[in-house]
């Protein structure tokens, strides 16, 4: 499989390098326009069934309203062209399962790209913050194409499985930590309709499946038969466990904000504008947000929390005896939950999938267009979307990485130390003070004050990062440090 | 051999995930009031074809897991079986339209009471592999006495007639719950915080070295 | 077959109860017997919550549920507190055998 994977590289490789950029964007495009086509066409092929004249009584196989004829004539009757192709592509899509089987195809191919892109992110990041360049030469530009490169080295390993393990529970291990962050996908909301599933209690099931995913790390290190996992994993139960605490309690703020569960909601009531960000209503939710997005990091075993997976301590903690896909099963878990709690901090804080701009631009847009696609589409890229929610979760697990690549790793005393005393006083006074900053009616001075104070203080941190980040791309310079470099090496 | 059970668990795995997602659906509440609206009894299929699909799957998974937990010898594995246990128990209710319920016995009994099972498991085990005998004699006795104690049961709670009551009202549970527990409840509510402060400290000091 | 009423659920978790009285009778490591004190409450609580669907029409009606709750947190509780025992119990007869712990037998 080896020598056919170069093959492939061998013929392909040249003309992939040349267009990389090109096929990322089509492919995120083509994704994206037939997740849209198909939940448009099931609600044409709902509102053919609800036409009385078009649907007959008979049901047809597998219980579904219309039979092929029948939605041969709704389509004409509504002038869709090509419909001899659409009546069959469209039959199917009648059934729930099957509509539910093509989400879940999305949510699972979603959930296996984006710690591909995660990793040589990661790598490039790194790279970068210690003055070298990352991974380069895989697929030509910026060697974009690295993670596939890994993953096809991964699947292609031995597979070992320590004699002195528990054989079951150390093959069961690794879908124990991964299924949970999967499970999480099917209701973190992209955009107002880009949900794979509404439950009402979608965010406690989000921390359900956070929480869950301790198992599956606690039994690989016991599995293993090897001390020095096991202690990986202690530890890493450990602190988990103990970081859901203030995780949980400062992401009440939110919630009693927006006065539900349910994530669709909450981020529909930051729709008005940059000021009705839940980060910026209130200083205790703007302390809140920090205290969440540091328990995240703690909840996702990055640093500066990373005593679980310390290198340079218990080789690789938990996972030291996994090689090959198993490992790389791990890997998948822990992005995919890094792009988790980045979509929680994303919804509950920081607007969701809507941009800032108020809400007055779209109107514009449509009343100068008109109430057609191409409004919506602008508005979808002007107003809100499920292209801002990734940028702004992709942001978030950059920010992850900084920090992962510049602090040092805190040892467990002061894991626990900053935990219990540190952390969950500041959530418990954020969730009070925001449980009596409600009882302010919100046409008050005080409230008016701050709001404006906390969304002008995050509006320029926001355009100071990305103003530092283009300067420095610019003029190709590093900006941090005493050994300020001109040219990064290679560049 | 090997990779037919990797086929099977990720079958298995599919299949829960399938149907977490089918069950949520039929009690999905929706953002704007312009979408279609879904109740339990829908569509053409009746009462759900799917639901009592599941309801086998999730049975089969509580019922295999506790067999496992009955059969086993190794209290690691008996651990992960009760884990599995407690997801299929979740799933159910999630089928029985309490979601709350199921996502706090994710996150307190699965997150939480089984890690502090595992952690006494783990603190109190010499080796993985040291197992206790059982002596067949008690094995049988007690399988006897379950056998029979489980017939007695089964006689009488399906033989009773129970007033059935179809599904009333669809809908988030979670501000039912904020109601009961603040009106009706409010009394067992505070002794249990209570109970929880006591037993935090009691266990505390048991646990506490000398 | 494929209607599902209450009496399903009745015997998944009558069985799932007596395979926890089960676990609890025979084994001999103490926090086996625990887990078997876990697969109690787990049936009872799966009880409560269908005779809550079925029985008291879902939705308006949430005793069967507040019940449920009770008894998760209640089972967290004792099960804190249960291995905090076994602990001592370990520290002091140096095994978790529950058949060891029989001094004060007559």
């Amino acid at each position: 499989m080896a020598s056919m994977a170069v093959m492939v590289y061998r013929y392909f490789g040249p003309l992939i390098a040349r267009i990389p950029g090109l096929i990322l964007i089509s492919a995120i495009v083509v994704t994206g326009l037939l997740v849209w086509a198909i939940w448009g066409a099931a609600g044409v092929v709902e509102h053919i069934a609800a036409n009385p004249e078009v649907n007959g009584a008979a049901r047809t196989a597998f219980g579904m309203p219309l039979t092929v004829a029948e939605l041969h004539a709704g389509l004409s009757a509504r002038g869709w062209m090509l419909v001899g192709l659409f009546q069959y592509l469209l039959w199917p899509l009648q059934s729930e399962l099957i509509r539910d089987l093509l989400g879940l195809g999305a949510v699972f191919g979603l959930f296996n790209m984006f710690p591909v892109f995660a990793i040589w992110w990661e790598r490039k990041v790194a790279g970068r913050i210690q003055s070298r360049m990352g991974p380069m030469r895989v697929g030509g530009w910026h060697g974009w194409a690295q993670s596939f490169a890994d993953g096809v080295k991964l699947v292609c390993k031995e597979d070992i499985v320590p004699g002195a393990a528990d054989k079951l529970l150390f093959r069961v291990a690794p879908y124990f930590a991964m299924v949970p962050a999967l499970l999480a996908f099917l209701c973190l909301p992209f955009g107002t309709y880009w949900v794979f599933r509404n439950i009402d209690v979608a965010l406690v099931f989000i921390l359900a499946m956070l929480g869950v995913e301790v198992v599956g790390v606690i039994v690989a290190g016991w599995a293993s038969n090897n001390k020095w996992s096991v202690y990986g994993a202690m530890r890493e139960a450990c602190q988990m466990v103990s970081y859901e605490i203030p995780m949980t309690t400062v992401l009440l703020v939110p919630v009693m904000a927006a006065g539900t569960l349910n994530m669709i909601d909450i981020g529909e009531a930051q729709s008005g504008g940059w000021h009705t960000w839940v980060a910026f209503s209130n200083p205790f939710a703007f302390i809140a947000f920090f205290t969440y997005f540091v328990a995240s990091l703690a909840s996702c075993k990055r640093a500066p929390f990373d005593l679980p997976e310390s290198e340079s301590e218990l080789v690789a903690g938990f996972h030291t005896e996994y090689s090959g896909f198993r490992w790389a099963l791990f890997f998948f878990a822990e992005y995919a939950a890094m792009f988790v709690v980045s979509g929680l901090a994303v919804t509950l804080f920081l607007g969701a999938w809507y941009t800032g701009l108020p809400p007055a631009v779209g109107a514009w847009v449509v009343g100068a267009i008109g109430d057609n696609w191409v409004a919506h589409g602008i508005n979808g890229l002007l107003i809100s979307g499920p292209v801002w929610f990734i940028a702004k979760c992709i942001f978030f697990v950059w920010v992850q990485i900084w920090i992962r690549w510049t602090l040092p790793r805190i040892r467990i005393d002061q894991v626990l130390y900053s935990c219990v005393q540190v952390m969950f006083p500041i959530a418990l006074i954020a969730l009070v003070g925001q449980a009596l900053w409600m009882l302010i009616p919100m046409d008050n001075v005080v409230y008016r004050i701050f709001n404006i104070l906390l969304s002008a203080i995050g509006l320029i941190v926001m355009a100071g990062i990305i103003g530092i980040a283009v300067y420095g791309w610019r003029h190709g310079k590093r900006m941090v440090g005493y050994l300020a470099v001109d040219q990064l090496p290679g560049a | 051999m090997r990779n037919i059970k990797k086929t099977a668990i990720g079958l298995a795995v599919l299949g829960l995930v399938l149907g977490a997602a089918a069950t949520a659906r039929a009690h999905e509440t929706d953002p704007a009031p312009a979408a279609t609206s879904h109740d339990l009894v829908q569509r053409s299929e009746g009462p759900g074809t799917l639901e009592g699909v599941l309801f086998y799957v999730f049975a089969a998974t509580v019922l295999g897991s506790g067999l496992g937990i009955c059969i086993s010898r190794n209290i690691v594995r008996m651990a992960v079986y009760l884990f599995i246990t407690l997801g299929g128990v979740a799933s159910m209710y999630f089928l029985l339209m309490a979601n709350f319920i199921g996502v706090i016995q994710l996150i307190v009994y699965a997150g939480g009471t089984l890690i502090l099972l595992i952690f006494g498991v783990m603190l109190t085990s010499k080796s993985p592999w040291v197992r206790f005998e059982v002596k067949r004699g008690e094995m049988i006795a007690g399988g006897i006495v379950c056998s029979v104690l489980a017939a007695a049961l089964l006689t009488v709670v399906l033989g009773a007639h129970w007033p059935t009551t179809e599904a009333s009202v669809q809908g988030s549970t979670v501000a039912g719950f904020g109601h009961a527990l603040m009106s009706t409840y409010l009394v067992p509510f505070e002794a249990v915080s209570v109970l929880l402060l006591v037993v935090m400290i009691g266990a505390a000091l048991l646990a506490r070295q000398e | 077959m494929f209607h599902i009423g209450l009496n399903h659920y009745l015997v998944v978790s009558t069985l799932l109860f007596v395979m926890g009285i089960f676990v609890m009778v025979t084994k001999r490591n103490a926090i086996g017997i625990l887990i078997g004190v876990e697969m109690v409450l787990n049936g009872a609580s799966l009880n409560l919550i269908a005779f809550n669907r079925y029985v008291a029409g879902g939705l308006p009606h949430m005793d069967g549920q507040v019940g449920s709750l009770f008894i998760i947190v209640l089972a967290a509780a004792e099960a804190a507190l249960a291995v905090a025992i076994c602990m001592n119990f370990y520290k002091n007869l140096n095994t978790v055998d529950v058949d060891r712990g029989d001094e004060l037998a007559g």
